[in-house]
């Protein structure tokens, strides 16, 4: 008989949860759910090696374990901390843990431009989220900010490294993914950057998963670039028998009517993708047809992409016909006929890159 | 059946008096009203040779503004399209070319702007919305027209003059 596993009993904020040996606090915490588990910008479950570079996950042990009941003398960064038994956590009950989250805030935007007007991760970035939710509301910072130049990291993948907070889930997902990483980070400290050797573009069949780790806008899709803004897209979930066997084919194409302008892997309510998909899925498909499109994606309430997203409509039936002998109404209007935007010569989605003002002057 | 309210009425029945019938003290005391009007303060103004002042809080037309150097503001970032509850504003975005830094003031900028004002509330969002203090809403009317399509107002009508430049 197969002898019973000792299952830990964790409190996180005075939630108890049963787990097994060897789980970190993060990883209990999310077994509970809800608002008790700490953000994590560099921690990714799928991603070996990954966490401890942030500090947005810390957490105050008022119990270090059954055997030993001392607190832990400082704050633990909950996503490299295993639990014990009878450990006791605060999270989100602790103020210690709040004012210190918003000081890693702060000092995660010291560098950061804050261009989220121009940046296409805004709407679902998590350092966003991060920090309208645990940020204050201005800097004291009053030097001069970082700057580097935009790299082009291969032709589909643009770097912004003003943008990085150097979290390394990318050089984890290089390094697990492909046999042959090419970039990782140059320098230490404040000069340290994310960078390939001498520009060498990155070519492997799952260097686009990058895009997807990446929790703020560093690393983000040329073919997607200024094309539109997240929150006007619709998602919808869609998959395709991929020729690649290890991709799944999975994904969730970003749609405006018929036209697809970005193809990315699903993520769950973490942010992290349920499973990678190749470079063909993410950049070379970007026709409808080639999609079998499952139905809409399911977003958060909250999250701004919903806005707009009508669902669950009814609309009443339209009578007027009737009432007019089946004669349709006049239009006295066609917006098209007018309007400079969505012109049907120019498909936005279709153009490789970012477009650009000759774009658009063609006729 | 119990009225409303205890304002109504019963209409008076009774047959007219003499007095009433020939209608002359009627018609002088109607014409007294008319002629009191007359000496009395005038509530019009003679539109559009005098206009009246607006609140200092009055929402009309937008304009596209540009910074001190004449770049233009905008960057296209949609906040002003998602928090319009009309959903006036639609917009394409562009990536600014080497040697258009004269022109815009970031790296992306809408390429193409418009706002529908046949559809526009003059609720002011897009104004509060604006991180690039881009769009304002002046104190003007949106101009009449006779047909609809001259309501569709694109960039052209809606950036501020180069300075200089005559509009």
């Amino acid at each position: 008989m197969a002898e019973e596993k000792k299952l830990f009993k964790v409190k996180i904020d005075n939630i108890s949860v049963e787990v097994e040996p060897g789980t970190t606090i993060l990883n209990a915490a999310r077994q509970i759910g809800g608002d008790i588990v700490p953000p994590a910008m560099c921690y990714y479950s799928k991603l070996k090696g990954s966490g401890g570079k942030c500090r947005t996950c810390l957490v105050k042990v008022t119990k270090g374990s059954e055997a030993d009941p001392r607190p832990m003398p400082k704050l633990v960064a909950s996503c490299r901390t295993t639990v014990m038994d009878g450990m006791e956590v605060a999270n989100i009950t602790s103020p210690e843990v709040q004012e210190a989250r918003k000081g890693v805030v702060e000092f995660l935007l010291l560098n950061h431009p804050l261009d989220c007007p121009v940046c296409d991760q805004a709407g679902e970035c998590h350092l966003q989220d991060l920090g309208y939710e645990h940020g204050a509301d201005g800097t004291r910072y009053e030097f001069k900010r970082r700057t580097f130049e935009k790299i082009d990291i291969g032709d589909k993948i643009q770097l912004h490294m003003t943008r990085c907070i150097l979290c390394y889930r990318c050089v984890f997902t290089a390094d697990q993914l492909t046999e042959k990483r090419e970039h990782g980070i140059l320098g230490r400290g404040e000069a340290a950057e994310i960078s390939t050797y001498i520009h060498k573009a990155l070519d492997n069949e799952f260097i686009g998963n990058v895009i997807d780790v990446c929790p703020v806008g560093a690393l983000t899709d040329k073919t997607f670039r200024f094309k539109n803004r997240v929150w006007f897209l619709k998602p919808v979930d869609a998959h395709r028998n991929c020729e690649n066997p290890k991709c799944c084919g999975k994904t969730v194409l970003w749609m405006r009517g018929d036209e697809v302008f970005r193809v990315t892997a699903r993520k769950d309510k973490y942010g992290e993708v349920e499973d990678w998909i190749c470079n063909t899925c993410r950049f070379d498909k970007k026709e409808a047809k080639d999609w079998v499109i499952e139905g809409p994606r399911a977003v958060e309430r909250h999250s701004v992409i919903s806005q707009g997203h009508y669902v669950g409509v009814t609309k009443p039936k339209d009578t007027l016909t009737e009432v007019l002998d089946g004669r349709k109404p006049k239009l006295l209007m066609d917006i098209h006929n007018v309007s400079e935007v969505n012109r049907p010569g120019i498909d936005l989605s279709a153009i490789q890159g970012p477009a650009h003002s000759d774009d658009f002057n063609k006729k | 059946m119990q009225a409303l309210t205890n304002r109504a009425k019963p209409v008076d029945r009774r047959p007219m008096t003499f007095m009433e019938k020939i209608y002359l003290p009627a018609i002088a005391k109607g014409m007294g009203i008319t002629l009191k009007h007359i000496f009395q303060k005038k509530e019009t103004v003679r539109y559009p040779e005098q206009k009246r002042p607006f609140s200092p809080v009055f929402r009309g037309l937008h304009v596209l503004n540009r910074d001190a150097e004449g770049r233009e503001n905008c960057t296209a970032c949609g906040l002003c399209a998602v928090a319009c509850p009309a959903e006036a504003i639609t917009m394409e975005a562009a990536e600014r070319k080497p040697g258009e830094e004269n022109l815009y003031r970031e790296e992306k900028y809408a390429a193409r702007y418009e706002i529908n004002m046949l559809r526009c509330i003059f609720c002011g969002f897009c104004e509060e919305a604006c991180p690039k203090d881009a769009i304002y809403l002046t104190e003007t009317f949106a101009p009449a027209h006779y047909k609809r399509e001259g309501f569709i107002y694109g960039k052209k009508d809606l950036l501020v003059p180069m300075p200089g430049e005559k509009k």
